[in-house]
């Protein structure tokens, strides 16, 4: 296939899952922030904006600058609007491949971004809008794409995006312990009812943060997605099948995994944040290794951002 | 200038409380949001501000969404074999932290004191012998089991948990109205209603800290397992329902769930040899501790009614031995019957030696001659309730009778005195609540939940306020038009626990390096990429 579709697949597989990701992260801590005095919402809104990845625009950053910020605004690839805008942007140069399935649910999202209310009760709305939608564009993907190597880049795409979210997830623990509790960690991955099943009576943050990061069948946990994007490479290039590795993707995402699941420790909670940084940055690399290696150059970028 | 303009906020809000203080007025009830004069009291000032920023448009808005998120979420209760959304309103029920601490050992006492008495009723009857109540009121009880007589259940609680129902009189005192011993239910509209309003109204939390209720299912859990029968090391806790055509199914799933345990129906379970078993893919797994929310004679049908297929036969004779704790204890009914209610003022003195914090509410015995004849002449002024009702089902309230009703309702009560009590009408408290375009006051009672492990009553802060969506109306029962609100207890020190744990920054944290140097693939992170 073309490298150029095979980017814009990967693109909207990554952007997808981000607005998800994201949808979930600001859902669940707009509502502990609403709980915060004043004062302090600010130094709070700017923290997780900066786990998120974007830094603060002006001095007087607050709570709506915080909801324009990862959630409406379409210039950048960090919000929601923005991500959705992206991978709506990449479906339309790949039209002739993705499904017709595909492409009308993402440019119905597209559509549907504006005719929310940006106040914090609107927002919630458009989180639960989000997570609907972003469901319905993976599921309209599963079932009306071939499973072939244009589904893998989708795939690869989410599976590296959901690992870095997840790993955004548990960082956001630092910014917001302040009652920030493992429950609401979970209920951000979607996670708690799972996690209760397994764990039955054990409670407790390091149980918790064990669950998303370590889990080898929560399909949201770091070590799973990694997993996913492993085998996902491992398709696209079966060439190495015996001995050793030509593909710096793999390898990467092979590193972190297995250091990660084989990892022996007594004390999670304080290498977390060691954990949480060397999984971004290994999806940055990985994803920086596999455009590299399948997207031919970065002098033409194909992914580009909504500007408006 | 006006007097209106003068108190700012009400002037503001004047299309949605507009004749808020005329219907107040009418009712005569204690306010809990307003103080004579409209003005608000200080521990709803928040919520009045929050409100004071919404239009009707904004209010009804967020009322229908909350609404169509509790049908989504299957918040819902059986209206006539339909699936209804429990109406939670937007006003929420606020308490201030001084009135919650008199609540809260108020209802722990009560709790303590139903404990004791029937760990006595199914022993010694000390409490008989002593001349503190008659034999004749707890053998003629509906409830009072003797299949369970003469032994301590395991694990040693039989109350482990329960639902004190209090109500505020016109003169702003608690009073309790009930206790529920048995099966009290509604804790899941509490954890359901927080989560709804935080969405729902997230003003109105942003300066006072609500104490959190989303802690009762582990406590639940460690109460449950606590009292597990002894010698069992890691115990299996299961949840008993009657199934999914049991109104309050939505509730055993929901605890199940968020304990994480299985969610059990009676053929599911087996006893064999005294202990109890689920059947599993991975075969039989013994159970330890049973949440039984199925009544007692539905549960055994060795010892109970023969008919039921809800139960499983031989869990009492397991109970007996030691074998299973099933939570609450079969036969608590009768320490909520409502005569022995009449009792528990002195039952507390009599097991705890102290005096009762919350009072009861005037009850007349209708045995006593005095007051049945005091009854019988007064029935249009009094409330008369069968003792052994719940879900306010055969309560007649006199001055809404008809003459008619009013007649059956003395045959029955000469026909049966032991069956009922009368009590003054209460004007229970009221609430603003949205009614059509605009507020009106609306009773409400309170249901606090408290869980007892053994060693220690823990109350939860919050509770269940249910509303009576009919203006004027005092039943507040949810299969008789109620609604519910969301219930928030005010902490001590708005401050405190937000301040008190210092938010540990990443850069201060010591960093302890775990992961290999990293080796040499290029390091060509894209910005845009972040």
């Amino acid at each position: 296939m073309l490298s150029r579709i095979a980017e814009s697949l990967f693109w909207i597989g990554r952007y997808v899952e981000r607005a998800d990701g994201t949808a979930r992260i600001l859902d669940v801590h707009l509502e502990r922030l609403n709980h915060l005095p004043m004062d302090e919402r600010k130094s709070v809104a700017q923290e997780l904006l900066a786990v998120m990845g974007a830094r603060p625009q002006s001095e007087d950053f607050g709570l709506p600058e915080l909801l324009h910020a990862l959630a409406y605004d379409k210039t950048s690839a960090t919000s929601i609007a923005g991500s959705l805008g992206a991978a709506r942007e990449n479906a339309r140069r790949a039209r002739e491949t993705v499904s017709s399935g595909l492409w009308e649910s993402l440019n119905t999202t597209y559509y549907g971004l504006s005719q929310h209310r940006k106040d914090v009760v609107g927002t919630y709305r458009f989180c639960n809008w989000t997570l609907e939608r972003t469901a319905m564009v993976s599921g309209l993907a599963d079932t009306t794409v071939s499973h072939d190597e244009s589904w893998l880049f989708l795939v690869l795409g989410r599976s590296l995006e959901r690992a870095d979210m997840t790993a955004r997830m548990l960082s956001t623990r630092d910014v917001l312990s302040a009652g920030m509790s493992w429950v609401n960690m979970l209920r951000c991955a979607g996670a708690y009812e799972s996690f209760l099943r397994t764990r039955r009576a054990a409670f407790g943050d390091q149980h918790a943060a064990e669950f998303l990061l370590l889990d080898r069948l929560f399909p949201r946990s770091i070590v799973y997605a990694l997993r996913d994007a492993d085998e996902c490479l491992a398709k696209l290039d079966p060439s190495a099948q015996r001995v050793g590795f030509i593909n710096d993707a793999r390898r990467i995402v092979g590193q972190a995994r297995t250091f990660l699941e084989f990892h022996r420790t007594d004390d999670l909670m304080s290498e977390l944040p060691e954990h949480m940084e060397r999984v971004q940055k290994a999806v940055a690399q990985a994803s920086d290794a596999i455009s590299r290696k399948y997207f031919n150059q970065a002098d033409e970028l194909a992914w580009v951002g909504e500007v408006s | 200038m006006n007097s209106k303009q003068k108190d700012g906020w009400l002037l503001d809000m004047s299309d949605l409380f507009q004749d808020y203080s005329v219907a107040a007025g009418r009712s005569g009830a204690y306010d809990e949001m307003f103080a004579p004069g409209q003005q608000a009291r200080d521990s709803y000032g928040q919520v009045a501000d929050a409100l004071r920023k919404l239009s009707l448009a904004d209010v009804s808005a967020r009322a229908d969404s909350m609404a169509r998120t509790f049908l989504d979420r299957g918040v819902t209760f059986d209206f006539a074999g339909e699936e209804r959304p429990f109406p939670l309103d937007i006003v929420p029920r606020v308490i201030p932290a001084g009135e919650w601490d008199v609540l809260e050992r108020g209802v722990a006492q009560r709790v303590r004191a139903l404990e004791a008495f029937l760990n006595d009723v199914y022993d010694k009857m000390t409490v008989v012998a002593d001349g503190v109540i008659p034999r004749q009121l707890v053998t003629t009880s509906a409830h009072f089991h003797r299949q369970v007589h003469g032994f301590e259940p395991a694990g040693g609680v039989r109350v482990h948990i329960s639902g004190i129902d209090v109500v505020r009189d016109a003169a702003g005192t608690f009073r309790v109205l009930e206790d529920n011993v048995r099966v009290p239910s509604g804790v899941s509209y509490v954890l359901e209603n927080r989560r709804a309003m935080a969405k729902g109204l997230p003003e109105a939390f942003g300066q006072q800290l609500i104490r959190p209720v989303e802690e009762y299912p582990r406590r639940l859990l460690s109460a449950l397992r606590k009292t597990a029968p002894s010698g069992v090391d890691d115990p299996t806790v299961v949840v008993l329902t009657p199934g999914v055509f049991n109104s309050a199914y939505f509730e055993h799933t929901l605890l199940a769930g968020l304990m994480g345990v299985e969610l059990v129906e009676g053929r599911d379970l087996i006893c064999r040899g005294n202990r109890v078993y689920m059947r599993t893919t991975a075969g039989e797994q013994r159970v330890d501790v049973i949440y039984k929310r199925i009544d007692d004679d539905f549960l055994d049908p060795l010892q109970f009614r023969s008919d039921s297929m809800l139960g499983c036969p031989g869990l009492v004779n397991a109970a007996r031995a030691g074998g299973v704790t099933i939570a609450n204890a079969v036969g608590n009914g009768v320490a909520d019957d409502k005569l022995v209610y009449s009792y528990v003022p002195d039952l507390i003195r009599y097991y705890l030696s102290e005096e009762p914090i919350i009072a009861n509410v005037d009850t007349y015995r209708l045995e006593e001659k005095e007051a049945r004849e005091y009854t019988l002449d007064n029935l249009a002024e009094l409330v008369v309730k069968p003792v052994d009702g719940s879900g306010g089902k055969g309560l007649v309230i006199g001055p809404d009778a008809s003459r008619d009703e009013l007649d059956a309702l003395r045959q029955r009560v000469i026909a049966d005195p032991r069956g009922w009590i009368a009590q003054p009408v209460l004007q229970l408290s009221t609430v603003p609540t949205l009614s059509g375009d605009k507020f009106g006051p609306r009773h409400v009672d309170l249901r606090p939940f408290a869980v007892n492990d053994g060693d220690n009553v823990w109350v939860l802060p919050g509770g269940l306020t249910r509303v009576a969506l009919k203006e004027g109306s005092l039943i507040v029962n949810s299969s008789q038009g109620g609604g519910s609100k969301d219930t928030w207890v005010l902490a001590d020190s708005p401050q405190v626990p937000v301040e008190t744990v210092p938010r540990p920054s990443i850069s201060v944290r010591e960093r302890v390096s775990v992961w290999p140097v990293e080796s040499n693939w290029r390091d060509r992170q894209s910005e845009q990429q972040q």
